[in-house]
């Protein structure tokens, strides 16, 4: 009984830094993606591994982006009870722009002559 | 009857990796879907959580090998430039889909959709699995947050499923032998 109290009680902070953090990290490939076609020179900044190019770093990247966004939010919202569906609105347009990003027929309309 | 170590390869990202997250989707949905506590007893509940959090995880680091052997073994293959002259450009896949009109869009729509989009598939679990382990019971009183997370799932799925339909059509297409 006792532990269902004390569950009842867990504040959503930890969940919402979560979620915003994934939708930041799936927003970041969007972002990196369409930069990538649009500027060349970014695509050959992402180039990290000769045999894999700009993939490398759009995949790393982001995948940083998400893991240092979790951390940052997860210390801020540690122990905090948020406006869920707030975040979860963020998260859900995030992760929007980061379908976008990565939507061919999307970042070929910036693509680099 | 044989293959050669870069279809082994093709197979683990693909078939084993990709196939078991996708498969898995279903039980897991289904698990979250369901999690409401006037469908499940709080014995059932235990149990079920138990069970969803062990899954979602290994779903979530299934997701990450899935995107890692892809991009990091089985995409360099794919890439590969030919010698200049080639004629024969079946060991370069992505030439020889772009050498034809007819089969270039597999690559210019097909794998650039596919090679972006697969890797919000282990955040988006990521995000699930750790949002259900946080929880553990009191999820099944939280309507909002459950259908967030059920949200994030499917956004998770969708992502694989892109990835894992148009690398199943170019491996058949244009195949990394």
């Amino acid at each position: 009984m006792t532990d269902r109290v004390v569950d009842m009680d867990k504040p959503n902070g930890p969940v919402a830094a979560v979620m915003l953090a994934g939708g930041i990290g799936i927003a970041a490939i969007g972002v990196v993606t369409t930069l990538s076609a649009a500027s060349e020179s970014f695509a050959q900044l992402m180039a990290w591994n000769a045999a894999v190019g700009p993939l490398t770093g759009k995949a790393l990247t982001s995948t940083a982006v998400f893991f240092i966004a979790w951390l940052v939010l997860h210390l801020l919202y540690r122990g905090k009870e948020v406006n869920f569906n707030r975040i979860f609105m963020i998260s859900m347009m995030l992760v929007f722009i980061g379908l976008l990003g990565t939507f061919p027929p999307f970042f070929e309309l910036f693509a680099a002559e | 009857m044989e293959i050669s170590m870069r279809e082994s390869w093709t197979v683990l990202h693909g078939m084993l990796f990709g196939a078991a997250f996708l498969l898995a989707f279903a039980g897991g949905f289904a698990d979250l879907y369901s999690l409401k506590p006037e469908w499940v007893t709080v014995p059932g509940l235990q149990e079920r959580l138990g069970r969803m959090k062990i899954g979602l995880w290994v779903m979530a680091l299934v997701a990450w090998a899935t995107v890692f052997t892809g991009t990091f073994i089985v995409y360099p293959w794919y890439r590969a430039r030919p010698p200049e002259g080639a004629t024969d450009l079946a060991n370069f896949p992505r030439y020889l889909l772009l050498a034809s009109e007819n089969t270039a869009e597999w690559h210019r729509f097909g794998m650039e959709w596919k090679e972006h989009v697969g890797w919000m598939a282990p955040i988006a679990s990521t995000v699930v699995a750790y949002a259900v382990t946080y929880y553990g019971p009191v999820l099944a009183r939280k309507a909002n947050e459950r259908r967030a997370l059920i949200i994030f799932f499917i956004v998770a799925f969708l992502a694989a499923a892109a990835a894992g339909l148009f690398g199943a059509f170019i491996n058949k297409i244009a195949p990394i032998r």
